[in-house]
Protein backbone atom coordinates (compact mmCIF):
# COMPACT_ATOMS: atom_id res chain seq x y z
CA UNK A 1 0.00 0.00 0.00
CA UNK A 2 1.41 3.54 -0.43
CA UNK A 3 1.92 5.30 2.30
CA UNK A 4 2.31 8.77 0.86
CA UNK A 5 0.18 9.75 -1.89
CA UNK A 6 0.60 12.69 -4.15
CA UNK A 7 -2.16 13.56 -7.09
CA UNK A 8 -1.67 16.67 -9.59
CA UNK A 9 -0.02 18.57 -6.38
CA UNK A 10 0.70 22.08 -7.59
CA UNK A 11 2.41 24.82 -5.50
CA UNK A 12 2.34 28.49 -6.06
CA UNK A 13 4.34 30.75 -4.02
CA UNK A 14 3.07 34.55 -4.05
CA UNK A 15 5.75 37.47 -4.40
CA UNK A 16 4.85 40.92 -3.09
CA UNK A 17 6.47 44.09 -3.47
CA UNK A 18 6.41 46.63 -1.12
CA UNK A 19 3.27 47.67 -1.96
CA UNK A 20 1.96 44.32 -1.27
CA UNK A 21 0.98 44.18 -4.88
CA UNK A 22 1.48 40.55 -6.59
CA UNK A 23 4.30 40.65 -8.13
CA UNK A 24 4.76 37.48 -9.46
CA UNK A 25 3.81 34.02 -9.15
CA UNK A 26 6.37 31.51 -8.72
CA UNK A 27 5.45 27.75 -9.19
CA UNK A 28 7.30 25.69 -7.34
CA UNK A 29 5.20 22.28 -7.78
CA UNK A 30 3.59 22.21 -10.92
CA UNK A 31 1.66 18.56 -11.38
CA UNK A 32 2.78 16.19 -9.81
CA UNK A 33 1.77 12.24 -9.31
CA UNK A 34 3.61 10.17 -6.81
CA UNK A 35 3.33 7.54 -4.66
CA UNK A 36 5.61 5.85 -1.98
CA UNK A 37 5.03 2.60 -1.03
CA UNK A 38 5.41 1.75 2.98
CA UNK A 39 8.69 0.82 4.06
CA UNK A 40 10.56 1.89 1.20
CA UNK A 41 13.73 4.37 0.89
CA UNK A 42 13.02 6.81 -1.41
CA UNK A 43 15.63 9.49 -2.22
CA UNK A 44 14.31 12.84 -4.11
CA UNK A 45 17.54 14.84 -5.71
CA UNK A 46 17.28 18.03 -7.39
CA UNK A 47 19.53 20.94 -7.51
CA UNK A 48 18.31 24.26 -5.52
CA UNK A 49 15.25 25.41 -6.68
CA UNK A 50 13.93 22.48 -7.90
CA UNK A 51 10.52 21.99 -5.79
CA UNK A 52 11.92 19.49 -3.77
CA UNK A 53 12.05 20.90 -0.15
CA UNK A 54 8.34 22.42 -1.00
CA UNK A 55 7.35 19.10 -1.60
CA UNK A 56 8.76 17.63 1.30
CA UNK A 57 6.50 19.74 3.66
CA UNK A 58 3.81 19.22 1.84
CA UNK A 59 3.70 15.96 3.12
CA UNK A 60 4.18 17.02 6.52
CA UNK A 61 1.16 19.50 6.62
CA UNK A 62 3.23 22.54 7.11
CA UNK A 63 1.98 23.78 3.47
CA UNK A 64 -1.18 23.48 1.98
CA UNK A 65 -1.62 22.30 -2.09
CA UNK A 66 -2.63 25.29 -3.94
CA UNK A 67 -4.17 22.17 -6.77
CA UNK A 68 -4.21 18.72 -6.06
CA UNK A 69 -3.77 16.55 -3.07
CA UNK A 70 -1.58 15.18 -0.58
CA UNK A 71 -2.46 12.04 1.37
CA UNK A 72 -0.49 10.58 3.65
CA UNK A 73 -1.58 6.97 5.45
CA UNK A 74 -4.86 7.62 3.82
CA UNK A 75 -5.26 11.01 5.39
CA UNK A 76 -5.86 13.74 3.31
CA UNK A 77 -3.09 17.38 4.46
CA UNK A 78 -5.62 19.76 3.69
CA UNK A 79 -8.31 18.45 6.51
CA UNK A 80 -6.57 20.62 9.41
CA UNK A 81 -8.03 18.82 12.15
CA UNK A 82 -5.37 16.00 10.90
CA UNK A 83 -2.58 17.73 10.52
CA UNK A 84 -1.57 16.81 14.30
CA UNK A 85 -1.51 13.02 13.08
CA UNK A 86 -0.15 13.73 9.55
CA UNK A 87 2.90 15.21 11.76
CA UNK A 88 2.96 11.99 14.07
CA UNK A 89 3.38 9.22 11.22
CA UNK A 90 4.76 11.65 9.19
CA UNK A 91 8.13 13.22 11.09
CA UNK A 92 10.55 16.09 9.66
CA UNK A 93 14.48 16.27 9.77
CA UNK A 94 15.47 20.04 9.00
CA UNK A 95 18.48 20.87 7.31
CA UNK A 96 19.98 23.30 9.84
CA UNK A 97 20.89 21.13 13.45
CA UNK A 98 20.31 23.87 15.53
CA UNK A 99 17.65 25.55 14.56
CA UNK A 100 15.19 22.43 15.13
CA UNK A 101 16.59 21.36 18.70
CA UNK A 102 14.32 22.81 21.52
CA UNK A 103 15.03 21.55 24.95
CA UNK A 104 17.91 22.75 26.55
CA UNK A 105 18.91 19.21 27.61
CA UNK A 106 19.13 16.01 25.15
CA UNK A 107 16.08 14.34 26.85
CA UNK A 108 13.88 17.68 27.02
CA UNK A 109 14.34 17.45 23.31
CA UNK A 110 13.30 13.90 22.46
CA UNK A 111 10.15 14.73 25.03
CA UNK A 112 9.44 17.78 22.95
CA UNK A 113 7.09 15.52 20.56
CA UNK A 114 5.44 13.31 22.26
CA UNK A 115 4.35 15.81 25.74
CA UNK A 116 2.88 17.89 22.49
CA UNK A 117 0.36 14.83 21.71
CA UNK A 118 -0.19 14.15 25.34
CA UNK A 119 1.19 10.94 25.93
CA UNK A 120 0.86 9.58 29.93
CA UNK A 121 4.25 10.77 31.85
CA UNK A 122 5.06 7.31 33.20
CA UNK A 123 5.43 6.19 29.05
CA UNK A 124 7.54 9.51 28.17
CA UNK A 125 10.45 8.82 29.80
CA UNK A 126 10.39 4.81 28.30
CA UNK A 127 10.01 6.29 24.59
CA UNK A 128 12.33 8.37 25.40
CA UNK A 129 15.11 5.73 26.27
CA UNK A 130 13.82 3.70 23.11
CA UNK A 131 14.18 6.76 20.89
CA UNK A 132 17.54 7.77 21.70
CA UNK A 133 18.66 3.98 21.53
CA UNK A 134 17.44 3.39 18.38
CA UNK A 135 19.24 6.65 16.71
CA UNK A 136 21.76 5.42 18.92
CA UNK A 137 22.58 8.51 20.90
CA UNK A 138 21.71 6.73 24.76
CA UNK A 139 25.07 7.95 26.29
CA UNK A 140 24.44 11.75 25.81
CA UNK A 141 20.57 12.05 27.38
CA UNK A 142 21.61 14.74 30.27
CA UNK A 143 24.06 16.15 27.82
CA UNK A 144 23.32 19.81 26.39
CA UNK A 145 23.06 20.05 22.92
CA UNK A 146 25.30 22.77 22.81
CA UNK A 147 27.82 20.59 23.36
CA UNK A 148 26.94 17.67 20.44
CA UNK A 149 28.29 17.78 16.58
CA UNK A 150 26.15 18.56 14.05
CA UNK A 151 26.24 14.54 13.26
CA UNK A 152 25.57 14.34 16.91
CA UNK A 153 22.86 17.17 17.05
CA UNK A 154 20.82 15.41 14.12
CA UNK A 155 20.95 12.22 15.48
CA UNK A 156 19.09 13.60 18.38
CA UNK A 157 16.57 14.85 16.18
CA UNK A 158 16.02 11.88 14.48
CA UNK A 159 15.21 10.77 17.81
CA UNK A 160 13.27 13.28 18.62
CA UNK A 161 10.58 12.35 15.44
CA UNK A 162 11.15 8.48 16.86
CA UNK A 163 9.70 9.29 20.26
CA UNK A 164 6.72 10.02 18.32
CA UNK A 165 6.73 6.41 16.62
CA UNK A 166 6.38 7.55 13.07
CA UNK A 167 5.29 5.40 10.10
CA UNK A 168 7.46 7.61 7.88
CA UNK A 169 11.06 10.08 8.10
CA UNK A 170 10.95 12.90 6.07
CA UNK A 171 14.54 14.38 5.93
CA UNK A 172 14.89 18.02 3.83
CA UNK A 173 18.73 18.00 3.02
CA UNK A 174 19.48 16.68 6.74
CA UNK A 175 23.38 16.21 5.90
CA UNK A 176 23.50 20.04 4.02
CA UNK A 177 25.36 21.43 7.03
CA UNK A 178 27.58 18.06 8.39
CA UNK A 179 31.02 17.11 7.86
CA UNK A 180 32.02 13.98 5.94
CA UNK A 181 31.43 11.33 9.05
CA UNK A 182 28.94 13.42 10.43
CA UNK A 183 26.92 12.51 7.29
CA UNK A 184 27.83 9.25 6.78
CA UNK A 185 26.75 8.97 10.73
CA UNK A 186 23.20 10.09 10.16
CA UNK A 187 22.55 8.51 6.79
CA UNK A 188 23.74 5.20 8.56
CA UNK A 189 21.19 5.77 11.11
CA UNK A 190 18.20 6.23 9.02
CA UNK A 191 19.23 3.67 6.81
CA UNK A 192 19.22 1.07 9.81
CA UNK A 193 15.87 2.43 10.70
CA UNK A 194 14.71 1.43 7.07
CA UNK A 195 16.11 -1.56 7.85
CA UNK A 196 15.52 -2.90 11.02
CA UNK A 197 12.26 -1.24 12.01
CA UNK A 198 10.54 -0.67 8.26
CA UNK A 199 10.46 2.89 8.81
CA UNK A 200 9.84 4.55 5.41
CA UNK A 201 12.05 7.25 4.92
CA UNK A 202 11.60 10.14 2.20
CA UNK A 203 15.11 11.55 1.79
CA UNK A 204 15.70 15.01 -0.18
CA UNK A 205 19.24 15.89 -0.80
CA UNK A 206 21.84 17.01 -3.77
CA UNK A 207 24.50 14.82 -3.18
CA UNK A 208 24.10 11.83 -5.71
CA UNK A 209 26.35 9.79 -2.97
CA UNK A 210 23.45 9.60 -0.60
CA UNK A 211 21.17 7.46 -3.31
CA UNK A 212 23.56 5.17 -4.30
CA UNK A 213 22.04 2.74 -1.08
CA UNK A 214 18.15 3.80 -1.88
CA UNK A 215 15.51 1.72 -3.42
CA UNK A 216 14.22 3.91 -5.40
CA UNK A 217 15.78 7.73 -6.89
CA UNK A 218 13.17 10.43 -8.08
CA UNK A 219 14.62 13.33 -9.70
CA UNK A 220 12.91 16.99 -9.64
CA UNK A 221 14.08 19.74 -11.76
CA UNK A 222 11.67 22.89 -12.23
CA UNK A 223 8.86 21.27 -9.88
CA UNK A 224 8.16 18.68 -12.02
CA UNK A 225 9.98 14.86 -11.41
CA UNK A 226 11.89 14.10 -14.44
CA UNK A 227 13.65 10.76 -13.37
CA UNK A 228 11.92 7.91 -11.44
CA UNK A 229 13.60 4.20 -10.96
CA UNK A 230 15.74 2.18 -8.98
CA UNK A 231 19.74 3.66 -8.39
CA UNK A 232 21.15 1.30 -10.99
CA UNK A 233 18.80 2.63 -13.80
CA UNK A 234 18.66 6.02 -12.94
CA UNK A 235 22.89 6.27 -12.55
CA UNK A 236 23.12 4.56 -15.97
CA UNK A 237 21.49 7.89 -17.62
CA UNK A 238 24.54 10.21 -16.76
CA UNK A 239 24.10 12.30 -19.91
CA UNK A 240 20.39 12.91 -18.32
CA UNK A 241 21.55 13.75 -15.32
CA UNK A 242 23.72 16.40 -16.22
CA UNK A 243 20.94 17.81 -18.29
CA UNK A 244 19.26 18.79 -14.61
CA UNK A 245 22.52 20.03 -13.50
CA UNK A 246 23.25 16.79 -11.20
CA UNK A 247 26.67 16.24 -10.05
CA UNK A 248 27.42 12.56 -10.51
CA UNK A 249 29.18 10.17 -8.43
CA UNK A 250 33.03 10.10 -9.73
CA UNK A 251 32.97 6.62 -9.47
CA UNK A 252 29.42 6.59 -11.86
CA UNK A 253 31.17 8.84 -14.06
CA UNK A 254 34.54 7.01 -14.90
CA UNK A 255 32.67 4.18 -15.41
CA UNK A 256 30.41 6.00 -17.83
CA UNK A 257 33.38 7.47 -19.56
CA UNK A 258 35.48 4.63 -19.77
CA UNK A 259 32.48 2.40 -21.33
CA UNK A 260 31.79 5.22 -23.92
CA UNK A 261 35.61 4.75 -25.15
CA UNK A 262 34.73 1.09 -25.35
CA UNK A 263 35.42 -1.01 -22.24
CA UNK A 264 33.07 -3.60 -21.66
CA UNK A 265 31.46 -2.56 -18.54
CA UNK A 266 28.20 -2.84 -17.24
CA UNK A 267 25.44 0.02 -16.74
CA UNK A 268 24.63 1.96 -13.43
CA UNK A 269 28.34 1.20 -11.68
CA UNK A 270 27.66 2.96 -8.07
CA UNK A 271 30.24 2.19 -6.07
CA UNK A 272 34.26 1.42 -5.87
CA UNK A 273 33.96 -2.16 -5.30
CA UNK A 274 31.64 -2.58 -8.01
CA UNK A 275 33.91 -0.61 -10.50
CA UNK A 276 36.75 -2.65 -9.96
CA UNK A 277 35.17 -6.21 -9.92
CA UNK A 278 33.58 -4.89 -13.20
CA UNK A 279 37.18 -3.89 -14.63
CA UNK A 280 38.74 -6.77 -13.80
CA UNK A 281 35.70 -8.70 -15.18
CA UNK A 282 36.56 -6.75 -18.49
CA UNK A 283 39.71 -7.63 -18.48
CA UNK A 284 39.25 -11.68 -18.01
CA UNK A 285 36.81 -11.74 -20.61
CA UNK A 286 39.13 -9.69 -22.91
CA UNK A 287 41.41 -12.13 -22.49
CA UNK A 288 39.34 -14.91 -22.96
CA UNK A 289 38.65 -13.44 -25.70
CA UNK A 290 42.16 -12.89 -27.49
CA UNK A 291 42.86 -16.21 -26.49
CA UNK A 292 39.55 -17.49 -28.46
CA UNK A 293 40.67 -15.65 -31.71
CA UNK A 294 44.19 -17.19 -31.94
CA UNK A 295 42.93 -20.09 -31.20
CA UNK B 1 34.69 40.29 26.03
CA UNK B 2 31.56 38.54 24.80
CA UNK B 3 32.92 35.04 26.32
CA UNK B 4 32.87 36.58 29.84
CA UNK B 5 28.60 36.15 29.76
CA UNK B 6 27.94 33.10 31.36
CA UNK B 7 24.32 31.30 31.48
CA UNK B 8 23.38 32.44 35.07
CA UNK B 9 25.66 31.49 38.02
CA UNK B 10 24.39 27.81 39.13
CA UNK B 11 26.74 26.34 40.91
CA UNK B 12 26.29 22.32 40.68
CA UNK B 13 26.35 20.50 44.08
CA UNK B 14 24.22 17.89 45.69
CA UNK B 15 22.57 19.41 48.44
CA UNK B 16 19.30 19.49 50.05
CA UNK B 17 18.25 23.02 48.74
CA UNK B 18 19.36 22.14 45.30
CA UNK B 19 16.92 19.71 45.24
CA UNK B 20 14.13 21.37 46.13
CA UNK B 21 10.90 22.67 44.18
CA UNK B 22 12.30 25.45 41.87
CA UNK B 23 8.89 27.14 43.38
CA UNK B 24 10.05 27.23 47.11
CA UNK B 25 13.28 28.74 46.02
CA UNK B 26 10.95 31.61 44.28
CA UNK B 27 9.13 31.74 47.94
CA UNK B 28 12.54 31.61 49.52
CA UNK B 29 13.41 34.64 47.57
CA UNK B 30 10.47 36.48 48.29
CA UNK B 31 9.91 35.97 51.89
CA UNK B 32 13.73 37.00 52.55
CA UNK B 33 13.43 40.15 51.08
CA UNK B 34 10.20 41.06 53.00
CA UNK B 35 12.15 39.57 55.98
CA UNK B 36 14.75 42.19 55.96
CA UNK B 37 12.07 45.04 55.87
CA UNK B 38 9.84 44.09 58.65
CA UNK B 39 12.09 45.84 61.31
CA UNK B 40 14.78 48.44 61.57
CA UNK B 41 16.63 46.33 64.61
CA UNK B 42 19.78 45.19 65.14
CA UNK B 43 17.93 42.08 65.78
CA UNK B 44 16.04 42.04 62.01
CA UNK B 45 19.23 42.04 60.55
CA UNK B 46 21.11 39.22 63.29
CA UNK B 47 18.09 37.16 62.36
CA UNK B 48 18.36 37.01 58.98
CA UNK B 49 21.99 36.77 58.76
CA UNK B 50 21.27 33.73 61.57
CA UNK B 51 18.91 31.95 58.80
CA UNK B 52 20.78 33.57 55.52
CA UNK B 53 24.02 31.58 56.89
CA UNK B 54 22.35 28.47 57.95
CA UNK B 55 20.52 28.07 54.09
CA UNK B 56 24.14 28.97 52.89
CA UNK B 57 25.96 26.04 54.57
CA UNK B 58 22.78 23.52 53.38
CA UNK B 59 23.64 24.69 49.77
CA UNK B 60 27.31 23.17 49.63
CA UNK B 61 28.24 26.49 47.51
CA UNK B 62 31.63 27.47 48.60
CA UNK B 63 31.65 31.08 50.26
CA UNK B 64 33.79 32.62 47.72
CA UNK B 65 31.16 32.11 45.07
CA UNK B 66 28.14 34.06 47.43
CA UNK B 67 30.92 36.72 47.79
CA UNK B 68 31.83 37.00 43.98
CA UNK B 69 28.93 38.81 44.04
CA UNK B 70 29.42 41.55 45.79
CA UNK B 71 31.78 42.74 44.00
CA UNK B 72 29.61 44.27 41.89
CA UNK B 73 27.93 45.84 43.84
CA UNK B 74 30.30 47.49 45.73
CA UNK B 75 29.63 51.11 44.16
CA UNK B 76 26.27 51.04 44.84
CA UNK B 77 27.26 49.89 48.64
CA UNK B 78 29.46 53.04 48.84
CA UNK B 79 27.21 55.53 47.39
CA UNK B 80 24.37 54.47 49.80
CA UNK B 81 26.37 54.34 52.21
CA UNK B 82 27.82 57.97 52.04
CA UNK B 83 24.31 59.64 51.01
CA UNK B 84 22.89 57.97 54.56
CA UNK B 85 26.22 59.16 56.33
CA UNK B 86 26.29 62.97 55.16
CA UNK B 87 22.68 63.22 54.56
CA UNK B 88 20.65 62.20 57.67
CA UNK B 89 19.60 64.50 60.21
CA UNK B 90 20.06 64.36 63.99
CA UNK B 91 22.60 64.74 66.61
CA UNK B 92 25.75 65.78 65.21
CA UNK B 93 28.76 63.25 65.68
CA UNK B 94 31.43 65.20 63.56
CA UNK B 95 31.42 68.70 62.15
CA UNK B 96 34.06 69.85 60.09
CA UNK B 97 33.33 72.76 58.22
CA UNK B 98 29.81 72.49 55.66
CA UNK B 99 29.83 68.10 56.26
CA UNK B 100 28.11 66.98 59.27
CA UNK B 101 28.53 63.57 60.63
CA UNK B 102 25.43 62.24 62.47
CA UNK B 103 24.77 59.68 65.00
CA UNK B 104 21.61 58.60 63.04
CA UNK B 105 23.40 58.81 59.85
CA UNK B 106 26.09 56.61 61.08
CA UNK B 107 23.47 54.19 62.45
CA UNK B 108 21.94 54.08 59.09
CA UNK B 109 24.53 53.67 57.05
CA UNK B 110 25.48 50.74 58.70
CA UNK B 111 22.10 49.45 58.76
CA UNK B 112 21.76 50.25 54.99
CA UNK B 113 25.12 48.04 53.81
CA UNK B 114 24.04 45.53 55.47
CA UNK B 115 20.12 44.93 54.04
CA UNK B 116 22.04 45.25 50.38
CA UNK B 117 25.02 42.56 51.58
CA UNK B 118 21.93 40.24 52.70
CA UNK B 119 19.89 40.92 50.15
CA UNK B 120 22.12 40.32 47.42
CA UNK B 121 23.44 37.17 48.77
CA UNK B 122 19.91 36.13 49.53
CA UNK B 123 18.89 36.57 46.12
CA UNK B 124 21.78 35.01 44.47
CA UNK B 125 21.05 31.57 46.34
CA UNK B 126 18.00 31.47 44.40
CA UNK B 127 20.40 31.69 40.77
CA UNK B 128 23.40 30.13 42.64
CA UNK B 129 21.09 26.73 43.16
CA UNK B 130 18.70 26.64 40.58
CA UNK B 131 19.32 26.12 36.78
CA UNK B 132 17.46 29.10 34.27
CA UNK B 133 15.67 26.22 33.08
CA UNK B 134 14.18 25.18 36.67
CA UNK B 135 13.24 28.80 37.51
CA UNK B 136 11.33 28.89 34.23
CA UNK B 137 9.39 25.92 35.39
CA UNK B 138 9.12 27.42 38.26
CA UNK B 139 7.72 30.27 37.15
CA UNK B 140 5.37 28.87 34.45
CA UNK B 141 3.62 27.19 37.31
CA UNK B 142 3.25 29.23 39.58
CA UNK B 143 2.03 32.04 37.41
CA UNK B 144 -0.35 29.45 35.77
CA UNK B 145 -3.11 30.89 37.75
CA UNK B 146 -2.97 33.86 35.24
CA UNK B 147 -4.31 31.86 32.78
CA UNK B 148 -7.67 33.03 34.17
CA UNK B 149 -7.21 35.92 32.72
CA UNK B 150 -6.06 35.11 29.10
CA UNK B 151 -2.12 35.62 30.28
CA UNK B 152 -0.59 33.18 28.21
CA UNK B 153 1.78 32.11 30.55
CA UNK B 154 2.93 28.58 28.82
CA UNK B 155 4.00 30.61 25.63
CA UNK B 156 6.19 33.22 27.88
CA UNK B 157 8.03 30.24 29.45
CA UNK B 158 8.04 28.42 26.10
CA UNK B 159 9.88 31.44 25.21
CA UNK B 160 11.82 32.32 27.77
CA UNK B 161 12.75 28.12 27.40
CA UNK B 162 13.72 28.46 23.81
CA UNK B 163 15.74 32.27 24.63
CA UNK B 164 17.99 29.85 27.15
CA UNK B 165 18.67 27.74 24.57
CA UNK B 166 19.57 29.85 21.48
CA UNK B 167 21.74 32.28 23.91
CA UNK B 168 24.66 30.10 23.35
CA UNK B 169 24.23 30.01 19.87
CA UNK B 170 23.30 33.96 19.10
CA UNK B 171 26.69 34.41 21.03
CA UNK B 172 28.89 32.10 18.56
CA UNK B 173 27.16 33.71 15.97
CA UNK B 174 28.17 37.04 16.86
CA UNK B 175 32.24 36.24 17.04
CA UNK B 176 31.56 34.31 13.73
CA UNK B 177 30.25 38.00 12.33
CA UNK B 178 32.90 39.94 14.26
CA UNK B 179 35.70 37.62 12.89
CA UNK B 180 34.13 38.19 9.06
CA UNK B 181 33.99 41.52 9.56
CA UNK B 182 37.57 41.79 11.35
CA UNK B 183 38.92 40.19 8.40
CA UNK B 184 37.81 43.22 5.94
CA UNK B 185 38.95 46.03 8.11
CA UNK B 186 36.21 46.46 11.18
CA UNK B 187 37.90 47.74 14.36
CA UNK B 188 35.92 46.88 17.64
CA UNK B 189 38.86 47.13 19.83
CA UNK B 190 40.21 50.85 19.68
CA UNK B 191 38.39 53.96 20.73
CA UNK B 192 36.56 55.15 23.53
CA UNK B 193 33.21 53.50 24.49
CA UNK B 194 31.25 55.36 22.27
CA UNK B 195 33.11 54.59 19.02
CA UNK B 196 33.16 50.87 20.26
CA UNK B 197 29.84 50.65 20.98
CA UNK B 198 29.24 52.56 17.23
CA UNK B 199 31.73 49.98 16.04
CA UNK B 200 28.85 46.96 17.52
CA UNK B 201 25.80 48.77 15.33
CA UNK B 202 26.96 46.89 12.05
CA UNK B 203 26.90 43.59 14.03
CA UNK B 204 23.15 43.83 14.47
CA UNK B 205 21.84 43.47 11.23
CA UNK B 206 23.41 40.32 10.40
CA UNK B 207 22.59 38.87 13.53
CA UNK B 208 19.30 40.14 13.67
CA UNK B 209 18.70 38.62 9.96
CA UNK B 210 20.11 35.19 11.20
CA UNK B 211 17.63 35.20 14.38
CA UNK B 212 14.66 36.01 12.05
CA UNK B 213 16.02 33.01 10.18
CA UNK B 214 16.49 30.57 13.01
CA UNK B 215 13.03 31.32 14.80
CA UNK B 216 11.36 30.94 11.60
CA UNK B 217 13.20 27.36 10.89
CA UNK B 218 12.42 26.64 14.66
CA UNK B 219 8.86 27.62 14.27
CA UNK B 220 8.14 25.28 11.70
CA UNK B 221 10.25 22.72 13.49
CA UNK B 222 8.13 22.91 16.63
CA UNK B 223 4.81 22.94 14.46
CA UNK B 224 6.46 19.40 12.76
CA UNK B 225 6.61 18.13 16.21
CA UNK B 226 3.14 18.49 16.69
CA UNK B 227 3.27 21.80 19.05
CA UNK B 228 -0.08 23.04 19.35
CA UNK B 229 0.31 25.06 22.78
CA UNK B 230 -0.19 23.47 26.27
CA UNK B 231 -3.39 22.09 25.20
CA UNK B 232 -3.51 17.77 25.99
CA UNK B 233 0.82 18.57 26.90
CA UNK B 234 2.47 16.41 29.39
CA UNK B 235 5.40 16.75 30.55
CA UNK B 236 8.30 14.31 30.79
CA UNK B 237 9.63 16.12 34.26
CA UNK B 238 6.54 17.89 35.91
CA UNK B 239 7.05 19.77 39.42
CA UNK B 240 5.69 18.15 42.01
CA UNK B 241 5.70 18.73 45.84
CA UNK B 242 7.67 15.94 47.72
CA UNK B 243 7.80 16.12 51.60
CA UNK B 244 10.60 18.28 51.55
CA UNK B 245 9.18 20.10 49.77
CA UNK B 246 6.75 20.96 52.37
CA UNK B 247 8.74 20.73 55.18
CA UNK B 248 10.99 23.89 53.44
CA UNK B 249 7.88 25.99 53.18
CA UNK B 250 6.99 25.42 56.78
CA UNK B 251 10.64 26.49 58.09
CA UNK B 252 10.18 29.87 55.60
CA UNK B 253 7.05 30.34 57.27
CA UNK B 254 8.24 29.67 60.58
CA UNK B 255 11.31 32.15 60.15
CA UNK B 256 8.50 34.93 58.30
CA UNK B 257 6.51 34.61 61.76
CA UNK B 258 9.56 34.84 63.71
CA UNK B 259 10.67 37.80 62.20
CA UNK B 260 7.44 39.91 62.29
CA UNK B 261 7.25 39.25 66.28
CA UNK B 262 10.51 40.17 66.66
CA UNK B 263 9.54 43.46 65.11
CA UNK B 264 6.66 43.94 66.71
CA UNK B 265 7.90 42.82 69.90
CA UNK B 266 11.39 44.91 69.86
CA UNK B 267 10.87 48.46 69.41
Amino acid sequence: MAIIEIQKLTHEYKEYDEENREREVVRALSDVNLNIEEGSFVVILGHNGSGKSTLAKHVNALLMPTEGAVYVCGKNTAEEADSWKIRKDAGMIFQNPDNQIIGNVVEEDVAFGPENVGVPQDELSERVAMALEKAGMEAFRMESPNRLSGGQKQRVAVAGILALKPKCILMDEPTAMLDPSGRREVLNTVHELNRKEGITVLLITHYMEEAVRADRVIVMDEGHPVMDGTPKEIFARVDELKEYHMTVPCVTELAYELKKAGVALPDGILTKDELADALLKAREDSKEQSGADKA
Amino acid sequence: MIRDITLGQYYDADSVIHKLDPRVKLAFTIIYIVSLYVGNTVWTFLGAAAFLCVVIALTKVPVRFMLRGMKSILVLLIISALFNLFLVSGEPLIQWKFITITKEGVRMAGLMIVRLILLVMGTSLMTLTATPNELTDGLEKSLSFLKIFRIPVHAFGMMMNIALRFIPILIREVQQIMKAQEARGADFESGGLIKKAKAMVPLLIPLFVSAFRRANDLAQAMEARCYHGDEGRTKLHPLKYQKRDLIAYLILLLYLGAMIAQAVLIR
